[in-house]
């Protein structure tokens, strides 16, 4: 039988490996399939820039818009609460930076570990927050299927089982931090395969969207 | 020294006052986790005990863990406890040989037969029984052999505990642990490599007070030494905390003595009480002189991914990996893209003009 040890050496070892290896194919492949299949020449004369209109509605889409906000208030506000949350986790933890330093050669400067606690309760609070919403509104009822709430566990997963390893709640470390990377690696092998990918085509996405009114010189 | 004499007699006879002792009864309850309250009943449980016979095993080890618990420091109550205890066996430091050393073995095991306490350094080797011997006897039948009459095992080190360094990849002699081979008698595993002197005298006292084995963990150690992490204690810790680590061992991080976690401290996953107790008398530990901790007292340590390199970091070269998956994924996307493309101009090719007369030529 592997040992603790054994098991986290191959958890950081071989299983990463084929983790990163299903990710990184999964998503070159989609994308390029998007890419590739290109899209209709617009015959129309130009009236603006359709580069110019796709740039502005990437960055502008990042902002919370007024007309939303008023609309779906609850959905907007966790919605950048529980991104920031997962993100600033994932990337100012000291731990986690290393990780990155090792796999891409470049490093940046940490949080303190209590700011990164904080977060981490915070984005999993909100996670709860939007499943229950998810739940109760009929409308949002409707319209999940089984992938959204496969999602929305992949997401939480991490984080909760980051924090119990990082506060040591119940079993030995070695098994909370190997629990914590496979909640990862789960995360990233599912990932090109189901919604999770909107966080590389939402920029394709907006960036049509944009173009198209960019082109014709209206506003996007 | 009589067997008949109790400890209380020996340490007094040794010039330990009775101030000292119950200092250090007071020590050991609270090493132990115990109330205070429970300092006079260890005292008293001490002194009336009797010396109890100790067999010592060593196998496949390199005498360390003998030579951290006899040569640590100048004498002290804990010291004088382990002296107290009757050593009958131990052919590291008993000025017996061979048959006669043999003999004394025999003889202890027979005298206090489901009483004595064994306790083993080093690991077994099971691939060939002539890689360590003793006195022509292979160290599996000699454990087997002196198990059978023993009341309780103590695993001293990380090698009887766990299989240590001969049990690390890629494990020539097929070592094993105590535990691996013993099933019927309760195995307390002091791992370490070695072990901290005082946690072996505690358990002894332990022993010696309670008539039972103490609490332990899903190792087989001893909670009250091992029950937290190298990290919880560690005096570095508020500088993980605000993430401050030293990134060399000489930069400034080092010197102002920053965390160690990404110089490769194994304090996380570790379980001992080095942070607490210390080492030479209460001086420092690892860490404290500057080494991250290697995670001594867990299984496997040898192999767990590297002394030096962080406990969050990949194993393996995820980098190359990645560069690797892209080549692969941008050549399959590509393909793909192609198929589609060639998909969609073949339906557009075959696209018919139909009319409305058509659709009512069909019914």
């Amino acid at each position: 039988m592997m040992t603790e040890t054994q098991l986290l050496v191959w958890l950081r070892g071989p299983a990463l490996q084929v983790a990163i290896a299903i990710f990184v194919v999964g998503v070159a492949v989609r994308l390029l399939e998007v890419l590739v299949l290109g899209r209709k020449a617009d015959l129309a004369e130009a009236r603006g820039s359709a580069v110019a209109g796709g740039m502005r509605t990437i960055l502008m889409r990042s902002f919370p818009d007024r007309a939303t906000l008023q609309r779906a208030a609850f959905t907007e506000i966790t919605g950048y609460i529980f991104h920031i949350g997962f993100f600033v986790t994932l990337l100012f933890y000291a731990p986690h930076i290393l990780l990155f330093n090792s796999a891409l050669g470049i490093s940046w400067p940490a949080l303190p570990t209590p700011v990164i606690d904080a977060t981490a309760v915070v984005t999993i609070i909100t996670l709860v927050a939007v499943l229950i919403h998810r739940l109760t509104n009929r409308v949002m009822r409707f319209l999940s299927r089984f992938q959204d709430y496969l999602v929305w566990l992949l997401t939480i997963l991490p984080v909760v089982t980051g924090y119990i390893a990082f506060h040591r709640i119940g079993v030995t470390p070695p098994i909370l931090i190997a629990i914590h990377i496979i909640s990862v690696e789960l995360f990233l092998i599912v990932f090109p395969f189901t919604k999770l990918m909107h966080a590389f085509t939402l920029f394709m996405s907006r960036y049509y969207n944009g173009a198209i009114a960019g082109y014709r010189g209206v506003k996007s | 020294m009589s067997k008949d004499n109790t400890l209380g007699e020996i340490l007094r006879k040794q010039g330990v006052s009775r101030r000292g002792f119950l200092k250090f009864c007071a020590a050991t309850a609270s090493l132990m986790a115990l109330p205070p309250g429970m300092a006079p009943v260890i005292a008293q449980a001490l002194e009336k005990a009797r010396r109890p016979s100790v067999i010592w095993l060593s196998f496949q080890e390199c005498t360390g863990c003998t030579e951290s618990l006899t040569r640590s420091y100048s004498p002290t109550v804990e010291g004088l406890i382990f002296d107290a205890i009757s050593l009958d066996y131990h052919h590291t430091l008993m000025a017996a040989s061979g048959t006669a050393a043999e003999a004394a073995r025999e003889a202890a095991m027979e005298q206090s037969y489901g009483n004595y306490i064994l306790v083993v350094d080093g690991s077994i080797p099971t691939r060939n029984a002539g890689f360590s011997t003793i006195a022509g006897v292979s160290n599996r039948d000699m454990l087997l052999d002196t198990a059978r009459g023993a009341a309780a095992i103590v695993a001293v080190g990380t090698c009887a505990a766990f299989g240590g360094i001969p049990h690390a990849n890629p494990n020539p002699t097929g070592a094993v642990s105590v535990s691996d081979l013993i099933k019927d008698k309760p195995i307390i595993n002091v791992s370490g490599c070695p072990p901290i002197p005082v946690v072996i005298t505690g358990v002894l006292a332990h022993f010696l007070t309670f008539g039972a084995i103490p609490d332990l963990d899903s190792h087989g150690r001893p909670v009250a030494f091992y029950g937290k992490s190298i990290h919880d204690r560690c005096y570095r810790r508020p500088f993980y905390d605000r993430g401050l680590f030293a990134e060399s061992f000489d930069d400034e991080g080092a010197k102002s003595g920053w965390c160690l976690y990404k110089l490769g401290c194994k304090g996380p996953t570790t379980y001992n009480a080095c942070a607490t107790t210390k080492w030479n008398e209460g001086t420092s530990f690892p860490i404290e002189s500057g080494h991250p901790c290697l995670g001594c007292s867990e299984p496997d340590f040898w192999d767990g991914g590297g002394f030096y390199k962080a406990i969050s970091t990949p194993t393996e070269d995820i980098g190359r990996t990645a560069v690797y998956a892209i080549g692969g994924g941008a050549a399959a996307g590509l393909a793909l893209g192609a198929i589609n493309r060639a998909k969609r101009n073949k339906a557009e090719k075959e696209h018919e003009q139909v009319t409305i007369d058509d659709l009512e030529k069909g019914d």
